[in-house]
């Protein structure tokens, strides 16, 4: 089968909020620009078209369908939609690609989480049945995680701030990131609480944008990119929606699916770590050392667009790997409440 | 060319819709049971006893039979505090989500702790169900829970036929966009213009105009103002009533291509029989009392025939 790999990137500004639609075209059609060029390739080249968003953002059904207008999809093109981050819809271009029916993919992702009441839009992610109907939000549930493992001494508060702080710190050379500064610990500390035991730096910023890859196969990558990153492992894994009989503080997906992907080794890691104690349980989940770089973009912490973000770790480790600073990069998404679904990319140059 | 605001206009979007889902026999079980102040659990496969119950094993996705009523009482696994909850949650003063193992349990429930105040929680606390004062089957039977050392609520429980189904309403609110060159057409239509915009690229004119052109994928740009008037290219007839419906069935709904535009949009044919109006007959806005004009298209009531002899199929073939 195909050999795949990313041969470029390309997002919007992470960003409180857009005036644009809820379609993403505005975001959308500077990136494809921006992503087209690098490339040099038009969009008569890409074979295959992959995107991720969600109605539930927008408050509309077939929102992607407008999204389309941005790719300038006639003459006809070959198109596919999940409800889902976009590093989903990644999965399945690079099956597209594999099975070798198509040489080339352009994937996308675009959220505006600003146009509705997140922390409530969220809720209806959960089981429509017994949980829905509480109206749980995604703060509040990340709040009963967060405790959980200071309860059992897996992570400390000042744990959690030293997470927000060193993401924004690493964030101050990710031009696209919405929170970025230097701040300490104690600074951090001395914050309120929004939902006791988790503080404004604990949670992801709501955050609008989008982001595009491009895969290509074989020659046709080392034709478009110097040193295209390799996708060598691909893996997702979903954990039961019932919050209650899970253990929390681990997440068993997240292992399954970077022990078949093959992680050993990897010197950086793009975690979709959308709460601070969730960065530390990753870690502590896939064993990361002192010597794997976590997060060099500042992570989700400093900029979390909803249905791009977990496309975007893709992008951030494949460009750790195509600017020469690291031969072998895992990127994680997660999708669903509390790290239910997981997914790991492992990229490699050569 | 005038200048008008350049701000995209937007505006609230309100969005309610009454899921009702049928709840089948591990859940309905449960519901009926909440009804009637009891909590049933399922047996896993291995031997812990999940509550809420599931259908099938959260592990080994076995299906799961063997149900297990649990008490009402239970410790607090994990807590969060909410200082400002949220419209639909349980409470609506501030309270505690929290996880809880009733005794009998081996899993953690998800509801809402009526404590008063986060001083007064702390993992391991003994809880008990405060039940709403209308059970109708639903998790929302369990108001919240409550701190032991509260006084008791007393509350009746409910009877009848098992529940099988459960209706949830869903209502969210969002502030929706509209694209620059929408909204140039919207401002447009309040002064009762038809602004179309022309794609730099291929020059087709769309209206309304796109934010990026279908065929090239860049932004429709130079603005032309087009007629009132122009041609159906394709219609349907409704006969179907439905929810909503403005005008009484049979009516015609119509693609009218505007003289001048390269793409067609939806509207109504009136002022005839809808059995009269075809494909390529010259139609002509009827528009409403300039008092009545806003940010719309219904500033356009209808369209309607003009008498003018039929359009030739090859001009508007190709709009199809």
């Amino acid at each position: 089968m195909s050999e795949v790999a990313v041969v470029g990137f390309a997002q919007a500004p992470n960003v409180r909020r857009t005036p644009g639609t809820t379609n993403g075209v505005e975001m959308l059609v500077p990136v494809f620009h921006r992503l087209l060029a690098d490339t040099s390739l038009s969009k008569q080249d890409i074979g295959f078209w992959c995107s991720g968003s969600s109605d539930y953002l927008a408050g509309r059904a077939f929102s992607f369908i407008a999204a389309v207008d941005a790719i300038g999809a006639f003459p006809p093109i070959m198109e596919s939609h999940v409800e889902m981050d976009a590093a989903w819809a990644l999965y399945e271009a690079w099956v597209k690609i594999r099975t070798g029916e198509v040489e080339t993919a352009l994937v996308y992702g675009f959220g505006k989480s600003s146009a509705g009441e997140l922390r409530r839009v969220m809720a209806m992610q959960m089981d429509p049945y017994l949980t829905t109907p509480l109206w749980p939000d995604t703060v509040g549930l990340a709040g009963l995680q967060a405790r959980l493992g200071l309860d059992a001494g897996l992570w400390s508060q000042r744990d959690m701030a030293a997470v927000a702080a060193a993401s924004r710190r690493a964030a101050l050379s990710n031009a696209d990131a919405q929170l970025s500064g230097e701040t300490t610990v104690e600074e951090l500390l001395r914050q309120p609480y929004i939902a006791d035991p988790l503080r404004a730096h604990d949670c992801a910023p709501i955050t609008d944008g989008a982001a595009a890859i491009i895969l290509a196969a074989g020659d046709k990558a080392r034709e478009l990119s110097e040193r295209p990153a390799w996708i060598t492992g691909f893996e997702h894994r979903i954990d039961t929606p019932l919050i209650g009989a899970r253990d929390l503080t681990t997440s068993p997906s997240t292992i399954a699916a970077a022990k078949a992907a093959g992680i050993d080794g990897v010197q950086v890691a793009e975690l979709y770590a959308p709460f601070t104690h969730q960065e530390i349980l990753l870690r502590q989940a896939l064993g990361l050392g002192e010597e794997v770089r976590v997060n060099p973009s500042g992570g989700v912490l400093a900029g979390n667009p909803l249905f791009a973000a977990g496309l975007i770790r893709i992008g951030a480790a494949a460009a750790e790997i195509r600017a020469g600073r690291a031969d072998k990069a895992m990127a994680h998404a997660t999708s669903g409440p509390l790290l239910q679904q997981n997914l790991v990319c492992v990229l490699e140059g050569r | 060319m005038v200048t008008i605001s350049s701000e995209p206009l937007s505006a609230p979007l309100n969005v309610g819709f009454d899921y009702t889902r049928s709840l089948g026999p591990v859940l309905g079980r449960f519901a009926t049971g909440l009804r009637e102040h009891k909590i049933a659990g399922v047996r896993g496969s291995d031997g812990r006893i999940l509550v809420p119950p599931t259908e099938y094993d959260p592990v080994t996705a076995e299906k799961l039979t063997e149900f297990v009523d649990v008490a009402t009482e239970g410790v607090v696994q994990t807590w969060s505090w909410i200082p400002q909850p949220l419209a639909g949650q349980p409470l609506q003063h501030p309270f505690a989500w929290a996880l809880i193992k009733l005794d009998g349990a081996d899993t953690g429930l998800l509801h809402a702790v009526d404590a008063g105040s986060p001083d007064r929680m702390s993992t391991g606390m003994r809880v008990r169900v405060r039940w709403a004062a209308e059970p109708i089957g639903s998790i929302r039977d369990i108001e919240c829970f409550e701190p032991l050392d509260n006084e008791p609520t007393e509350r009746e429980p409910g009877a009848g036929d098992p529940v099988t189904m459960v209706t949830t309403p869903i209502h969210l609110t969002y502030q929706h966009a509209a694209s620059p060159e929408e909204s140039r057409y919207l401002r447009g239509l309040a002064e009762g213009k038809l602004l179309g915009q022309r794609c730099p690229a291929c020059e087709k004119v769309y209206i309304p105009p796109r934010g990026s052109c279908p065929t090239d994928g860049v932004p429709t740009e130079d603005e032309i103002e087009l007629p009132d008037h122009g041609v159906v290219t394709t219609f349907c007839v409704v006969n179907v009533p439905f929810l909503g419906q403005r005008i009484k069935p049979p009516y015609v709904a119509a693609y009218i291509l505007l003289e001048g535009a390269d793409i067609a949009f939806l509207h109504l044919v009136l002022g005839c029989e809808a059995s009269e109006v075809r494909m390529g007959m010259r139609v002509r806005a009827a528009w409403r009392p300039r008092d009545q004009w806003g940010t719309t298209l219904e500033n356009i009531d209808h369209f309607e025939p003009t008498g003018e002899p039929d359009a030739p199929y090859e001009s508007y073939s190709q709009h199809l």
